[in-house]
């Protein structure tokens, strides 16, 4: 990203206010912290524009796979998610080889699908390898596919067959696999007459910016890069070098999502796992079980979260054990650390409780109390609205960081307020002594 | 074509920490973890298999993959070791008085005997309640001089007892600190102030788990490791994380999905997996298949 006096050369520098700004200057800033866009200036030249729009253009280019429903890739800004949220989270594919029963393969991997905290976790996409060998089997095994599947896809075949099957699939948009130093100029020529974003596939990254090279100057600009690591410290320094070399050092040829391809079982996961925390942009499987897929996607959601905004969960009533209309009703914040914490204490208790998340725009506890976003008048309006208090007559169980609400709520409810624990690891042994009484 | 160097001139190197009878060493870093290209030290990220001697909180899910040694202690380290495990950390659950209510003397002896057993160093943590952790870790600490524990642990509001023990026995102490580079900073700031030797710290910034804040965690420890790098002496000491919070994660540990053991030791597998990629130098485990995993993907990450 440009520094803002950067920004400024290329403004009118005329000061005249037309973008909102009292100065240029001011403007300049703006576009430097990614506050403004440049269109917001009506007086700035268009050579500016292009030269402007070429140096602020992400150092990782996004390439975008699929039509319709697309899965964006790259446009990665920075090392550490601390300096900024990771952009394009990696997507996962796993493989449809057609030597299989396309149907019921397709309606297995439909099925690697979770719910965790209020997100739907699904594969990004399918792989439709040529396994066969057969240019007529690999055909028909992308056809049914295709009308089986609406997500992107890749095909995984070599160029010959690849020949056969592109027309009808270029619609789609998918992303051919792959291109290497021996088929290079077959590749890019039918990924630039059917417009579809390339990998190019090779171990060392020295050869691997040559054919990206090679890959630009014949027209071909979407570009995945598979540095085929064979093992988590060759995933972990190769992909790190390329990230690097991209982002501090503008190096263009490597400054391409990158890509694994896996096999699958345990080895597998991990690569994923290394790959996913280390600026992988895609990874396929061959295989991926549900016990393996549900942590790798929590990995995604944990990495990709953006580091300045505290994540929340949803505000909703959450039954935790099997409560019924005695049981206690618990309330806290929806900053997820506040409601994983409370959550896990309650469950260890064994002791069905109602817990109620109010919405606190991810605040915790005593800071959402100061900020007014917590006060007994907002916390009574929720429990009345979501019908705990008819589901259960047990006592309101208050955060004790926030006791002094104790007797404002008592009186909105008109119901028994008891204080809880200030600390979340004390709730058991409450819960314990409060069903023993 | 020649690609740009992209090696990171660092300032400043992670400190190394002699453990145990001397023959264990964390730390000493001078690059990023794992990066061969900057970083000189091939040395291994430590697994330490975590040991209880009270079960009333222990899940039965992890019970289950010890064979019944989880019954007795020293077994339990005995089979850990067998394992090709670094360490034991032993947690003293049991000298909790509404638990089995062992005395400090009883504890002291529990840790002389895996200390016998095993041979390894030994991570020694008391119960959560601090008056009761003060007078065991007194104990154990006087009882054990001449054997290098790792006493866990300080934290900003309880650490002159345990500190006080941890220099009188000449043993290594945990500095706790709450997801804050900060805080770390200044816990251990608070205990080399309080006489602790510098070399006796190793920091626990907190392993959030997955799924459970573990994106904090993760950016704490690389922060902490580029501040250390960049010579931060207060932050070069090396880092403890605890992967057992794995276990408190209700997608971990849910046994309506399929397969809930494979489930739990990636769960745990991965936590780790984040821990060592973030900067750990020593990581608790308590399941031990994801134990083997992470032992010998980190022998690979060592790059021998």
């Amino acid at each position: 990203m440009p520094t803002a006096i950067e920004f400024f050369k290329l403004l009118p520098k005329t000061n005249c206010k037309d973008c909102g700004q009292p100065t240029c200057l001011a403007f300049a800033m703006l576009l430097s912290n990614q506050k403004a866009k440049i269109d917001d200036c009506p007086h700035v030249s268009s050579e500016s524009k292009n030269a402007l729009e070429a140096s602020s253009a992400p150092p990782i280019k996004t390439v975008t796979i699929g039509k319709g429903k697309e899965i964006k890739m790259g446009g990665e800004t920075v090392l550490y998610r601390h300096e900024r949220r990771f952009v394009n989270p990696i997507a996962y594919a796993v493989t449809v080889s057609d030597t299989c029963k396309i149907k019921e393969r397709i309606n297995d991997i439909k099925r690697l699908s979770f719910e965790r905290v209020g997100m739907t976790f699904d594969v990004d996409m399918i792989s439709i390898r040529c396994d066969s060998g057969n240019a007529g089997t690999y055909k028909d095994a992308v056809n049914s596919a295709m009308e089986l599947w609406d997500r992107p896809f890749i095909l995984e075949c070599d160029e010959t067959i690849l020949k056969d099957v592109i027309e009808k699939a270029a619609p789609r948009r998918p992303l051919l696999y792959c291109a290497t130093s021996d088929n290079i100029e077959n590749m890019t020529e039918l990924a630039k007459r059917y417009s579809c974003p390339l990998t190019l596939k090779d171990a060392s990254p020295e050869d691997l910016a040559d054919l990206s090279e090679k890959a630009k100057a014949s027209g071909v600009e979407d570009i995945v890069l598979d540095m085929s690591p064979a093992n988590l410290k060759e995933c972990l320094e190769r992909q790190t070098i390329a990230r690097r070399s991209a982002i501090k050092k503008k190096f263009k040829p490597l400054g391409y999502p990158l890509m694994d391809r896996v096999g699958s079982g345990e080895y597998a996961v991990a690569m994923a796992a290394m790959s996913t925390m280390k600026y992988g942009s895609l990874v396929i499987f061959d295989d991926l079980k549900e016990y393996e897929a549900l942590p790798l996607f929590t990995l995604r959601q944990n990495i990709y979260t953006d580091p300045q905004v505290p994540i929340q969960v949803k505000q909703g009533l959450y039954p935790i054990g099997e409560p019924h209309e005695h049981s206690p009703i618990f309330f806290t914040t929806n900053f997820s650390l506040t409601y994983f914490t409370v959550r896990a204490d309650i469950e260890k208790s064994k002791i069905p409780v109602w817990l109620q998340i109010v919405d606190t725009e991810g605040l915790s506890v005593l800071t959402a109390y100061s900020a007014g976003k917590f006060s007994a008048e907002h916390v009574a309006k929720v429990l009345n609205e979501s019908g705990v208090l008819s589901k259960s007559d047990g006592v309101v169980v208050i955060p004790g960081l926030v006791a002094r609400m104790s007797a404002k709520l008592h009186e909105l409810l008109n119901r028994k307020v008891i204080v809880g624990t200030s600390e979340s690891r004390d709730i058991p042994k409450f819960l314990k002594d409060l069903s023993t009484k | 074509m020649k690609i740009p160097d992209v090696n990171e001139k660092y300032s400043g190197k992670m400190n190394e920490t002699v453990l145990g009878k001397g023959d264990y060493v964390a730390g000493g870093a001078d690059g990023m973890f794992f990066l061969s290209f900057e970083n000189s030290s091939k040395r291994r990220v430590m697994i330490a298999g975590e040991v209880v001697d009270d079960l009333s909180d222990y899940p039965e899910l992890a019970a289950s993959m010890f064979d019944n040694r989880q019954k007795d202690p020293v077994e339990w380290a005995r089979m850990w070791k067998s394992l090709g495990i670094d360490m034991i950390c032993l947690r003293l659950k049991g000298i909790d008085p509404d638990k089995k209510g062992t005395t400090p003397a009883e504890a002291a002896e529990l840790v002389q005997n895996i200390v016998n057993a095993t041979q390894l160093p030994i991570i020694v943590y008391g119960c959560g309640i601090a008056d009761v952790d003060n007078d065991v870790m007194k104990v154990v600490s006087g009882s054990m001089k001449g054997t290098k524990l790792i006493l866990g642990k300080a934290d900003e509001d309880e650490y002159k007892t345990i500190s006080s023990a941890a220099i009188a026995g000449k043993h290594t102490i945990i500095a706790f600190s709450n997801l804050d580079v900060n805080l770390a900073k200044q816990m251990n700031i608070i205990l080399t102030d309080f006489g602790v030797q510098y070399n006796d710290i190793l920091m626990d910034p907190l392993m959030a788990p997955l799924g459970m804040g573990l994106d904090y965690s993760y950016s704490v420890n690389e922060r902490i490791r580029l501040a250390a790098l960049s010579n931060d002496k207060m932050l070069q000491i090396p880092m403890i994380c605890d992967a057992t919070g794995s276990w408190d994660v209700g997608d971990a540990v849910n046994d309506e999905l399929d397969n809930v053991k494979g489930r739990v030791t990636w769960w745990e597998a991965m936590t780790a997996m984040a821990a060592m990629v973030s900067g750990a130098d020593i990581i608790i485990m308590r399941n031990p298949g994801a134990a083997d995993m992470i032992m010998s993907y980190a022998d690979e990450l060592r790059g021998e």
